[in-house]
């Protein structure tokens, strides 16, 4: 009997070791529950701390008051606290406990020859993995990797992933969104073949987590506690990681111990973290070009004074059509980017009429426009992807995490406040991507300059200087 | 005041309305406030539905099969994608708090539509959920609903079994069993309140046991016309 029980045990403790769960998260029979908690493995903790005049939610760091809620609870007959915040995830009541396993520790396998990449990195790319291999070996709590848009930052990571799973530790990669964790699913399967590996979203089909790898949406660490010995955040300046403070909390929850390495990827540091670096408090490694080796393209501003009228009264802006009759290469791809999803869907109308009599669009079918809710978003970048489309309009979703090998890129209203200076050098980083076509034009349409758009040139070309350009 | 579905901050005009009056705090910021849409222009005359005959396809046909035991339904918003993340927000999340989004309309519409009932003294009642649902929930949203009318209220239906109506198809929605007991006959006008009005299948097996057990008239209130 005993016997058995321990083997449950061990069987189990994969399951939610490193969890942090609420009871309808647990897949357990009643009876095997209130034994788990008899028995001490499964322990609960206060789900919502109230203090003198706030409150805490324990699962996303929540202290807001108006993203609280109160609840007249039914089982308790008492008006209860409720988190707003992280409900998308399932209700967190002030009655019902969060748990966190506490049985025996899970021993994760040793794994001899995990990667199965066989690529080789640039002489810059191997500084950069070298340098996280040694952070890795040398326990170090933090690093910075600042890598140029298109300097091969996922092929960077391999060769210390691999030292991780060598060293018996469990890994996660975390990233904004959900695209991007099915986009580098396939890419990481096929990269460590004998490594057990799950990709966590919302609506994701795997949901139990208990793989040594795991590559997940950043919201998805609102579930870990105590898990990762290594861990790897994408983007970090990036929407939502960048704006929403229960996601730091959540990822410095997630860490095994003190012990414990996090990997910070970004290609354009925020303030508070560029402040850091210059104070040295955070160590880091820079990238400074891609890996075809070739200068980022610097953008072009272009004043565009008509701009609102044009908008106004239903037209294609005159200097974008100006621009693209002047095109250096034509037979490039046009990325359009916008502020806003109206203006996606009037430029769209707009094009469709004007585009074909002025000649600068073959046919109607090879313009569309794309946007967070439309519900062919995933379609409508394959096409684009294929060459199936000549110009793409879209708003800011796109300003990230894909590859597109040969485009030029346009910004309408580059002096609206969504395109602020990462997200203008992040779109610039758009163009030139490929070894065949390691240039791209990038063109800023503006009513007046903002200091965004002057700090993402200077960043870009600081950038390429420290490439050995110029 | 911050929005309760996007979390903006709300800043309120002052203007001498909202000075000498006291005013209602605002729950939506304008953006998310005008993407409610409401039911409007000709609806049918049994279930509020937008129809340009008085008496809409569904309804015709449901004449075929039984007398409709509802003498009508009202409804006050459309189903539109907004409504749908709001209500899946607000009912399977279990956001309790954003029932008061509704609060005030809800409370306004029922003066419109039905204060012709006002010496009949209604009962309102509002739809139950089964009891598993009940405390995978924490609350019943029509109760929610019902607790906005200024009115005796009387929770004397309980339901047996429920699964959810919205996974199911039309065919097979019309086809169940009626869900619904009647724990006490009402002889009053009575007023049911449900959250959604998509079939009217659930509405009218509640309103059938309510005729069947001696109650002149069953007008039925719903917060969305799906």
């Amino acid at each position: 009997m005993s016997k058995q029980k321990v083997a449950l045990e061990s069987l189990v403790s994969r399951q939610f070791a490193g969890k942090l769960l609420l009871r309808n998260e647990i897949q357990l029979e009643d009876k095997q529950f209130e034994q788990f908690l008899a028995d001490g493995v499964l322990r609960p903790s206060p789900s919502i701390v109230k203090q003198l005049i706030s409150a805490i939610c324990q699962r996303c760091g929540n202290r807001k008051k108006y993203l609280f809620g109160r609840l007249p609870c039914k089982q308790c007959n008492q008006n209860h606290l409720y988190c707003r915040k992280c409900i998308e995830m399932g209700r967190v009541m002030e009655c019902e406990p969060l748990y966190y396993w506490n049985g025996k520790e899970v021993v994760w396998p040793i794994i001899d020859q995990p990667c199965t990449w066989e690529g080789e990195l640039t002489a810059l790319q191997q500084r950069a993995s070298d340098r996280i291999v040694s952070a890795i070996t040398n326990k170090e709590k933090e690093l910075l990797v600042w890598a140029v848009c298109g300097a091969g930052k996922t092929e960077m990571l391999f060769p210390g992933i691999a030292e991780a799973l060598r060293s018996g530790m469990r890994v996660c990669l975390a990233t904004p969104r959900a695209d991007v964790v099915q986009e580098l699913l396939p890419r990481i399967r096929n990269a460590f073949k004998n490594v057990n590996i799950q990709g966590l979203y919302g609506g994701s089909e795997e949901k139990t987590g208990n793989a040594q790898l795991i590559i997940s949406t950043t919201h998805q660490l609102l579930r870990f506690k105590a898990a990762f010995h290594f861990l790897i955040i994408d983007e970090v300046d990036a929407f939502p990681f960048h704006n929403d403070p229960s996601l730091p909390y959540a990822a410095k929850r997630s860490l095994h111990s003190t012990q414990s390495t996090t990997i910070y990827l970004t290609a354009t540091p925020r303030r508070n973290q560029q402040l850091r670096l210059w104070m040295k408090q955070l160590p880091h490694v820079f990238v400074p070009s891609r890996f075809h080796g070739h200068p980022l393209p610097v953008p072009i501003l272009k004043t565009c004074t008509s701009l609102k009228k044009d908008i106004q009264y239903n037209r294609v802006p005159y200097s974008l059509l100006n621009w693209m009759r002047k095109r250096i290469s034509p037979h490039r791809q046009l990325l359009i980017f916008v502020p806003t999803i109206e203006l996606v869907e009037q430029l769209y109308k707009n094009s469709l009429v004007q585009l074909p009599q002025q000649k600068l669009l073959t046919s109607k079918d090879r313009i569309m426009c794309v946007h967070a809710s439309d519900p062919e978003r995933k379609e409508k970048v394959q096409l684009f992807r294929d060459k199936k489309i000549d110009i793409l309009i879209t708003t800011t979703i796109l300003e990230r995490g894909v590859t597109f090998p040969s485009v030029d890129v346009a910004i309408i209203d580059a002096s609206h406040r969504v395109f602020d200076e990462a997200a203008l050098v992040q779109i610039a980083g758009r163009a030139g991507r490929s070894p065949d076509d390691p240039k791209g034009e990038v063109v800023f349409f503006h009513n007046g300059k903002t200091n965004s758009m002057v700090h993402a040139i200077d960043a870009i070309k600081s950038m390429n200087k420290r490439g050995g350009f110029i | 005041m911050y929005c309760l579905w996007c979390h903006e901050e709300i800043i309120t005009e002052v203007h001498w309305g909202n000075l000498i009056h006291l005013y209602r705090p605002k729950r939506l910021c304008m953006n998310c406030e005008s993407q409610l849409i409401k039911i409007q222009g000709d609806l049918c005359s049994i279930c509020s539905r937008v129809s340009s005959v008085k008496k809409c396809a569904d309804c015709l046909k449901w004449e075929d099969y039984e007398e409709s035991p509802i003498k009508f339904n009202a409804s006050l918003y459309t189903y539109n994608s907004f409504m749908q993340e709001v209500v899946a927000k607000w009912k399977y999340r279990g956001d309790y708090q954003l029932a008061k989004i509704f609060q005030y309309e809800f409370e306004k519409e029922y003066s419109k539509k039905f204060s012709f009932l006002t010496k009949k003294k209604p009962v309102v009642v509002p739809i139950p959920l089964s009891k598993q649902r009940m405390t995978e929930r924490g609350f019943n949203q029509a109760e929610v609903l019902a607790d906005f009318i200024p009115l005796q209220k009387d929770h004397v239906l309980e339901r047996l079994h429920g699964e959810k109506q919205a996974k199911k198809t039309r065919y097979e929605r019309i086809s169940t069993e009626n869900p619904f007991i009647l724990r006490k006959s009402i002889n009053k006008t009575v007023i049911l309140v449900d959250d959604i009005y998509t079939t009217g299948t659930t509405l009218r097996h509640a309103a059938r046991l309510f005729k069947g057990n001696g109650c002149p008239n069953v007008y039925t209130y719903t917060l969305i016309r799906g």
